[in-house]
């Protein structure tokens, strides 16, 4: 059902590809607005397979719109969001997320912060802790120099 | 003629910095003296033949010299005379041309001001200078010459990408730069105090300027490619959480955390042998992003000059340098003992907080930068980190920054309990919880980063208010007489703070509207009555432009009329299009003209942008505050007051 929507779509969009398309466009606008909303942030984590970087809500590639369409077709559908990623990933692999998964090696990348963050915050107390003892046991004067002091003091 | 001299000036320049890289280190080991001298010399000829190289090949751009294949490639007779010189460092060699004239400057200017220095630690730091020097000259030189000619010079150029032709981009590289290079001072201090295994408060209060001097040029450099990348791309993003941004973040992180534990180092001889190595780190991360920019190993919407044998030098030029630097380090930092000594609560214990946060947040831009790379060398997965990502994962790290700023700033040193730090605090708390009441009460949705953003922008707001107040011992009168320190502290937290504002509300309260307009029917955003008037067909000096007449409208009244773009520059075939914005401190409106529409009427986009100016207003404030910190009266006499006791032995304590 959905082929024959996606290639009317390359269709009327290939007249269009001397000029550039410009981001989201008025006629691909849903008309529920909370639909649409849906979808503007469904298209900031969906990334433009054929650009540097770009999102394909910002994206003005051919391929974005048909992106852009296919997740305002699934949405009206009635698809929830993750479905509507599950389907497009399963067609375009996991680079088109801009937030990979958090699964598997991925936990690495999700990890990285709280777990340098606790070691450090550990580190840091641990050193912190150690210095004082260090500094508390260290300046012991020996009886001479005790009397010394003392003498100064007097004077 | 004058190209060739150029080039010639360049390769003498790369014999001289190899020159200065090794006879004063030799000098400063053995202890001649003959041998130091070399090194203040040599930077300043150093110095005078890069901009000499630099000057000609900016007169070549000028001139319109197509004889030259990077004129060709970059400039048109038709480009204003701005951009012709802005193309000069717009591409890779020129712009590589510009990071070693910095880099020459800086070393030159420690040869000129640094008269003070103990002999020994100047010779070294200008060897070091000098290496990092050598290295780019070579890279230039071996890889990347700017003067390479066209044996028939072409009639035309190729003009620059007009995406590059604006004024806020043609200024946005030459700061970023100033920024990067500026790093490398504190990285050949770092250096030369661990070839002398010795660092002390008077070192720290050496390293500090140049830090703050650089950090204070990333902050403009960063704030003014946001900001171009507000008006320019068309819908109003500032920060994309792109690779060759977050190259430029993260050397700007460690900056400031540099900055905030060399504080520490002098003023209480701590935190030593953590400071050298943020020194290096940052210098580091200045290395990786511009390897990043360069190579092209991450794709970008950046990388101007993706070139493999070029990364591959830069990557060996980072390895060594970084490399050789932390094998210096993990030799000699164990030489460095602390002096001062502290409590859990204190000062110092906040700024090592503010450190490990910043350096934190760091990382994981750094983990998240290059995690696509990683997971395809080892996995052969090709995924991408993207802004919902970083939005994700780096925010905490601020909030929590911003939660424990103001009470870590007033904290005194040594010892400290933090019932008696937030006592002249509540002042500020009450007022930043009256303002989450109010951004409650106004919000028209109930979104909570616009709570967390305009409360905790304000709490740093208020908070430095409240500290400028204490160091005042509660007088007005006073206030003027503060150091300048206290001042540029009080405006780069404050200005964070403004940051803070501009950034949460402007995400929680932003709306946007796409339509198709119909010449001469209004509609309205957000209250706004807008009217497209007219569409024109005008010719710019080097493109063809659409220009859009379009009225904005509020209860009747004409608040503006704004002309967007939409351009296309015939000799690189590609459109930009020119948004439109009415400025103002609580919002902009922000208007973009797309496409004729089949049907009639013109593709348009309309967003209302509040307190979006908040966001450069707070980084312009930042930068102002190290500016003023920079003036600081410690910095000014500290030259004077060292000559007047040249031979200070060890301080009797």
């Amino acid at each position: 059902m959905l082929k024959p929507l996606l290639l009317s779509l390359a269709l009327l969009a290939t007249p269009q590809l001397a000029a550039p398309l410009w981001a989201v466009q008025p006629d691909e606008v849903l008309s529920d607005p909370v639909l649409e909303a849906r979808a503007r942030e469904l298209g900031k984590v969906l990334r433009c397979p054929v650009c540097q970087g770009e999102n394909i809500d910002e994206s003005n590639a051919t391929i974005s719109r048909d992106l852009r369409l296919v997740v305002r077709e699934r949405l009206v559908a009635g698809d929830a969001d993750w479905q509507v990623l599950d389907y497009i990933t399963a067609r375009y692999g996991e680079y088109v997320l801009f937030e990979p998964e958090a699964r598997g090696v991925n936990l690495i990348l999700y990890l990285t912060g709280p777990v340098a963050l606790l070691l450090a915050l550990g580190g840091a107390t641990v050193f912190l802790r150690r210095r004082r003892k260090g500094d508390a046991a260290a300046p012991k004067l020996d009886d001479a120099e005790a009397r010394r002091v003392a003498e100064i003091l007097q004077e | 003629m004058l190209n060739e001299l150029g080039h010639f000036a360049l390769i003498l320049a790369f014999a001289v910095a190899l020159v200065q890289s090794s006879v004063p280190l030799i000098g400063a080991q053995k202890g001649w003296a003959g041998w130091m001298a070399v090194g203040e010399p040599a930077a300043s000829a150093q110095f005078l033949l890069i901009a000499f190289s630099f000057g000609a090949l900016t007169w070549a751009f000028v001139t319109s010299d197509f004889s030259l294949q990077l004129v060709f490639s970059n400039s048109h007779t038709d480009k204003p005379m701005l951009y012709k010189i802005s193309g000069v460092w717009g591409n890779h060699e020129g712009s590589m041309l510009l990071w070693v004239l910095i880099l020459a400057a800086f070393g030159a200017s420690a040869a000129w001001f640094g008269s003070a220095l103990p002999p020994r630690l100047r010779a070294r730091v200008l060897s070091v200078q000098a290496m990092i020097g050598a290295a780019f000259l070579g890279f230039i030189i071996f890889t990347s010459n700017p003067f390479l000619r066209l044996v028939s010079p072409p009639f035309n150029g190729q003009d620059l990408n007009p995406l590059l032709q604006d004024p806020g981009l043609a200024f946005h590289p030459p700061f970023l730069y100033l920024g990067y290079v500026g790093l490398s001072m504190a990285f050949s201090f770092a250096v030369a105090a661990l070839i002398e295994g010795r660092v002390d408060a008077a070192w720290a209060r050496w390293v500090r300027p140049w830090t703050l001097a650089a950090w204070m040029f990333l902050t403009i450099g960063i704030a003014l490619g946001s900001w171009w990348a507000y008006y320019e791309l068309g819908w109003g993003g500032f920060w994309f959480w792109d690779p060759v941004e977050n190259a430029s973040f993260m050397p700007w992180l460690l900056a400031a955390a540099l900055l905030h534990s060399s504080i520490v180092v002098e003023k209480r001889e701590a935190l030593k042998s953590w400071t050298v190595l943020l020194a290096i780190l940052a210098f580091g991360f200045s290395l990786i992003g511009t390897f990043i920019v360069r190579s092209g190993v991450i794709t970008s919407v950046h990388s101007f000059a993706s070139d493999p044998q070029r990364g591959l030098f830069i990557l060996a030029i980072l390895a060594i340098f970084v490399g050789g630097a932390l094998t210096l380090y993990a030799a000699r930092a164990g030489a460095m003992q602390a002096k001062g000594v502290f409590g859990m609560v204190s000062r110092e214990s906040a700024l090592v907080l503010n450190n490990i946060l910043l350096a934190v947040a760091a990382l994981v831009v750094f983990v998240g930068t290059v995690w696509p790379l990683v997971a395809e060398l080892f996995w052969a997965r090709k995924l991408s980190v993207g802004a919902p990502f970083f939005e994700k994962a780096f925010t905490p790290f601020m909030l929590a920054l911003a939660i424990a700023l103001p009470i870590g700033a007033v904290m005194p040193w040594k010892r400290a309990s933090f019932a008696r730090a937030l006592r002249p605090l509540w002042a500020a708390a009450v007022l930043a919880l009256a303002v989450v009441a109010l951004t409650w009460a106004v919000g028209t949705n109930r979104s909570t980063v616009a709570l967390v953003g305009a409360g905790l922008g304000s709490w740093l707001v208020f908070g430095a208010l409240a500290e400028l107040w204490l160091r005042a011992a509660h007088r007005p009168m006073r206030l003027a007489r503060l150091p300048r320190a206290d001042w540029g502290k009080a405006f780069a937290h404050g200005g964070l703070g403004i940051t803070f504002i501009g950034i949460g509300l402007l995400t929680a309260w932003q709306s946007e509207d796409i339509r198709v307009a119909q010449i001469g029917q209004p509609f309205t955003v957000s209250g706004y009555e807008i009217t497209l008037d007219a569409v024109d067909q005008v010719p710019g000096p080097n493109f063809r432009s659409s220009t859009a007449t379009m009225t904005v409208r509020q209860g009747g009244k004409l608040v503006a009329t704004l002309y967007p773009e939409k351009r296309v520059y015939p000799v690189q075939g590609m459109p930009t299009t020119e948004a439109a914005i009415d400025n103002g401190i609580w919002r902009d409106v922000y208007l973009v003209v797309g496409d004729p529409q089949t049907g009639g009427g013109w593709a348009v986009r309309t967003y209302i942008k509040p307190f979006a100016n908040w966001i450069w207003a707070g980084a312009i404030l930042m930068a102002l505050g190290g500016l003023l910190s920079l003036t600081d009266r410690r910095y000014r006499v500290a030259a004077g007051a060292r000559k007047a006791l040249p031979l200070q032995a060890a301080p009797a304590e």
